[in-house]
């Protein structure tokens, strides 16, 4: 190696350093994306669990209390209900409030306010509710049935409810500045498992990820992989094992934002690959993946090589006991199978 | 204690004793890895919780909360079970489907909650309500902490028990903090017994920290209950002396909060108790506590030899009568 080399190579190296302490992990960048809306906009406030003097149950908004003062950072009883339903209300005046469940499967007792109140606000009475739900979802975490659901489910059959999901910081920041933003009520859905296991340097300047944008997240020409939230890095394990192992080039989709769904996206890699494998963390039944199914038969069946087929999570709870949360959960090998059927197909 | 012998005034101390020295082995076996997702502790808060479970009577059912181990110990669960629970082993009661005090069993009388708060009240002014149709002399008694009382599902259901008149006694246990939030800014009147006068039930306060006070509290509830006299509040004051759960060091408790509670001990104030009337020497209180460790030692060995469940059994039991789930393209 020649002098200059060593020179750059070192100067490469420290830029490697600082770029490794910029990173910011993915809790860390949900955490700037809402500091910085309310920072730019007065109107824009949270209530929760916990979240004030403790910070919330994972720290993410450690330091807001201080920072933005108790009227702007509640810490309410335990009243999901009325955490959302006074959101609304808020909302109606012109204020932003953005509301944490301290897990998401705590979204279950605001369920009447999500969706037939605000669900329902704009086409009933041509008045939105301007609001966020956001909370840790997902499992891997040993939290058992109640600390590890995926409920995008729960939700995806009632018109008027936004809903994204993140898999990468960059995303999650742009994602939370959308959805506050955004004149209608959006669930944010924040995979626990990559909150401190994804880090990456972000832009200075203020951006948002467009609602019902999806992200290609690896080009291949052999099969696509249309996924979101954790699975998104699961796939794209998989279809690095595929390209290393078979020589396939798998396309990977990270749909970003579920409702609504970038469509477009999803049929343009089908046309183009002629299969399509759909990856969700939930179970299967009335999962995600057979609306998207659906809409890949309804648009570009023509253009099918092999059905589309899902790899899921089995009809059952999330169970506690590691053995069993690892055997619930989609790992790594199932999908290069599934994909595998597929491209052989 | 009138009706009370000195073999049961023994006993729950052996129960209070018990409880604490099981939890002090659950957080030992915690900090070795041994322990399976979050670790719950009622430190401090042991007597309310078993005297008032000492109050029911077979056929009674129970339904806990998180913190109330000791109670599910009085009504014959053992310790090995919690053990092999909180190991997410194949042989717990949920056989590693789910953790903690989260099971069901219709022969000893408990329901085992969610997560999810205030769901209990519901359910047990069910079981409650099921005693009263089918003319049953039994009682339910469950437990809310003051944060969980602000729940929607927790009005609901205490005001269906209190309608229907179902034999339900509620103990609302005021520990001081609902994770990391103060009572009084969960519920702006922060004696919880007030809500007894709205529900139109009766209601009283005591001293949770005092065994003997709460059993006679609950013991005249589970009495009326029993008798036809419907559901009653009962409020007992504690303190939560640990975090929210293992992983929370409470930073934000003052620690002079914590000395005071801990000079009101519950065990250290059973056994002046004890000892002061006479009910058992030093002696005696050592012999029950080497009795006690000697039982620890045997349920920890058995539950650490005890092994994980078959990967494959997650697929089996959401249906009584259905086939196991499939994993379908996953086993292509
Ligand atoms: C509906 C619901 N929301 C949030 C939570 C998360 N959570 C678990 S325990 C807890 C605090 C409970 O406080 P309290 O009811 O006073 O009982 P304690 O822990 O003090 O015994 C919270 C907020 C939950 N389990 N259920």
């Amino acid at each position: 190696m020649t002098v200059t080399g060593v020179a750059a190579a070192q100067a490469a190296g420290e830029q490697e350093t600082i770029d490794e302490k910029k990173a910011v992990t993915y809790l860390e960048a949900i955490r700037e994306g809402l500091w910085e809306e309310m920072e730019a906009d007065e109107s824009v406030f949270i209530l929760g669990e916990d979240i004030a003097r403790y910070g919330g149950a994972f720290k993410l908004t450690d330091g807001f209390l201080d920072h933005f003062g108790a009227d702007r950072v509640i810490d309410t009883p335990i009243s999901e209900a009325a955490i959302v339903g006074a959101a609304i209300g808020a909302s109606h005046r012109g204020l932003k409030p953005v509301c944490e469940m301290q897990f998401i499967d705590f979204i279950a007792p605001a369920f009447d306010m999500l969706v037939n109140f605000a669900a329902k606000s704009r086409y009933r009475t041509q008045i939105g509710a301007q609001i966020v739900v956001r909370g840790p979802c997902g499992g891997g975490g040993r939290g058992g049935p109640f600390h590890s659901q995926n409920v995008e489910s729960y939700f995806l059959n009632v018109a008027g409810i936004k809903m994204v999901a993140p898999a990468t910081a960059y995303d999650a920041k742009g994602l939370i500045k959308a959805a506050i933003r955004d004149p209608d009520p959006v669930l944010y859905f924040e995979h626990k498992f990559l909150y401190r296991r994804v880090k990456e340097v972000l832009p200075d300047e203020d951006y948002v990820v467009a609602i019902g944008s999806a992200r290609i997240a690896r080009e291949g020409g052999g099969l696509t992989i249309v996924t979101f939230g954790q699975m998104v890095h699961k796939s794209l394990e998989a279809a690095e094992k595929i390209s290393a192992e078979d020589g396939a080039e798998v396309e990977v989709i990270d749909l970003r934002s579920l409702n609504p769904m970038d469509d477009e996206t999803i049929i343009g890699s089908v046309r183009k690959t002629g299969r399509c494998l759909i990856v969700h963390e939930a179970p299967r039944t009335g999962g995600i993946a057979g609306e998207i199914t659906a809409r890949i038969n309804e648009l570009c069946f023509e253009w099918l090589d092999a059905p589309v087929r899902r790899v899921t999570g089995p009809d059952t709870p999330v169970p506690f006991s590691p053995p069993l949360e690892d055997y619930f959960l989609v790992q790594v090998d199932d999908i290069v199978k599934a994909s595998r059927w597929l491209l052989a197909y | 204690m009138d009706d009370l012998s000195q073999t049961q005034l023994q006993e729950l101390y052996y129960y209070m004793k018990l409880t604490r020295s099981l939890e002090g082995r659950l957080e030992f076996l915690f900090k070795q890895g041994k322990i399976v997702g979050g670790l719950y502790s009622s430190l401090g808060q042991e007597a309310e919780s078993i005297a008032a479970a000492y109050a029911l009577e077979d056929g009674d059912w129970l339904g806990p909360g998180i913190r109330n181990l000791g109670a599910l110990l009085v009504r014959g669960v053992s310790p090995k079970e919690m053990l092999l629970q909180y190991m997410a082993k194949a042989d717990g009661p949920c056989r590693g489907k789910d953790t903690t005090t989260h099971f069901t069993d219709p022969v000893r009388g408990l329901v085992g909650p969610i997560s999810p708060l205030g769901t209990m009240i519901c359910v047990m002014s069910g079981v409650a309500l099921s005693f009263k149709l089918r003319r049953e002399p039994q009682v339910a008694l469950t437990f809310i902490g003051e944060g969980a009382t602000r729940t929607g599902a927790a009005h609901e259901g205490t005001n269906l028990a209190a309608v229907q008149g179902s034999p339900l006694v509620l103990i609302a246990e005021d520990n001081g903090w609902a994770f990391a939030t103060r009572t009084h800014e969960e519920v702006a009147n922060t004696n919880l017994v007030d809500m007894a006068e709205g529900y139109g039930v009766p209601g009283v306060q005591v001293d949770g920290n005092d065994a003997l006070a709460v059993y006679a509290a609950a013991k005249e509830a589970v009495d009326r209950a029993r008798g036809g006299g419907g559901m009653s509040i009962i409020e007992v004051k504690t303190y939560r002396m640990k975090g929210h759960a293992q992983h929370d060091a409470q930073k934000y408790v003052p620690p002079e909060e914590l000395e005071l509670w801990r000079a009101r001990d519950p065990i250290d104030r059973y056994i002046s108790y004890l000892t002061a009337e006479s009910l058992a020497t030093e002696s005696e209180i050592a012999e029950m506590d080497k009795r006690i460790e000697a039982e620890l030692d045997q349920a920890v060995s058995e539950a650490e030899a005890s092994p994980m469940p078959d990967p494959v059994s997650a697929l089996s039991g959401t249906y009584a009568d259905a086939p196991p789930a499939e994993l379908w393209a996953r086993e292509l």
